[in-house]
């Protein structure tokens, strides 16, 4: 269903989100209406899901993200949809994750200081439903994100 | 730090959601002249707070069936051993993101393969060639969601 065209514009949409069509275009050499009829096709198929700014917490006094593994209790069906929908509400609860492994869900949180997390922790965190078990890795330094996926 | 007020928030989270939204349409939606909203995205991204842009994909429509987070321990933690480390499994392409963690495990990673059969390979052939590796834990991700978080 993609072809080469479809490709090399989502590679360099990848590489650099912040081009305008036309620059996309320029840059996997195709016309510029092309490029637009093509996006709009990617769109519409739902490949291309959306295009968003990354918000740096740490520049808004967010100091600390802590990474949360979390079992879940599963003798209860509805557990994994109870847990996320609360998970939600979280304000300081920046993505969800679910997996297939020791760990079910992941829950990116972050705080403005130790004493905040210790807060939301406690009244948040610990609040949501379906708990069996809680881990916490605290992130230290971002080493590597790349987003150059081979497509 | 940089103080947002509530239309600086409602900018940033309308480009959270969508950064293809134009100055001017994002304006006539808050009450702002174009130029005036302008200002204001070009004041948070001197202050760094609209960081990046990201391009959400469907990746698994892209041949990109099998994404996995991976903790790893390692066995011998000298500095040395963690440059090493670093610096080695960030050459992986497939390695999409690395964090230095605190906590059961010393570094958060996320891996991305056409297929298990894929991600077997480089589980055997590049991370557990590399040297001072100790336990590892792979969980393979099932759903993601990216929420607005406390704007």
């Amino acid at each position: 269903m993609l072809d080469d065209q479809d490709r090399r514009l989502l590679r360099q949409l990848q590489a650099d989100p912040s081009l305008t069509t036309a620059a996309l275009a320029a840059r996997a050499g195709v016309s510029a209406p092309v490029a637009a009829r093509r996006l709009e096709k990617l769109k519409a198929a739902g490949i291309l899901r959306g295009v968003h700014r990354v918000i740096d917490w740490r520049a808004l006094g967010y100091a600390v993200e802590v990474s949360l593994r979390i079992t879940l209790d599963k003798t209860d069906p509805g557990a994994f949809d109870a847990f996320t929908a609360a998970a939600r509400k979280v304000p300081e609860v920046t993505e969800i994750q679910t997996f297939l492994g020791r760990v079910d869900v992941r829950l990116s949180v972050i705080a403005r200081d130790m004493a905040h997390w210790q807060q939301i922790y406690r009244a948040r965190i610990l609040a949501l439903p379906h708990i069996a078990e809680i881990e916490a890795l605290m992130r230290i330094a971002t080493i590597k994100t790349d987003p150059g996926l081979p497509i | 730090m940089t103080e947002l007020d509530d239309t600086d928030r409602a900018i940033a989270q309308a480009l959270q959601r969508d950064a293809t939204v134009s100055a001017g349409a994002l304006g006539r939606q808050l009450g702002l002249s174009q130029p005036a909203t302008w200002r204001r995205i070009r004041r948070m991204e001197e202050a760094g707070i609209l960081a990046g842009w990201r391009a959400d994909l469907d990746l698994p429509a892209l041949g990109l069936g099998v994404t996995v987070f991976l903790g790893v321990k390692l066995a011998t933690k000298s500095r040395v051993s963690l440059e090493e480390f670093e610096r080695a499994i960030s050459a992986i392409p497939e390695v999409q993101a690395v964090d230095h963690v605190l906590g059961r495990y010393d570094y958060r990673l996320r891996i991305t393969a056409r297929d298990l059969a894929d991600f077997e390979r480089v589980l055997r052939r590049r991370l557990m060639t590399l040297p001072g590796l100790g336990d590892i834990e792979a969980n393979v991700l099932l759903s993601e969601e990216r929420l607005p978080g406390p704007l």
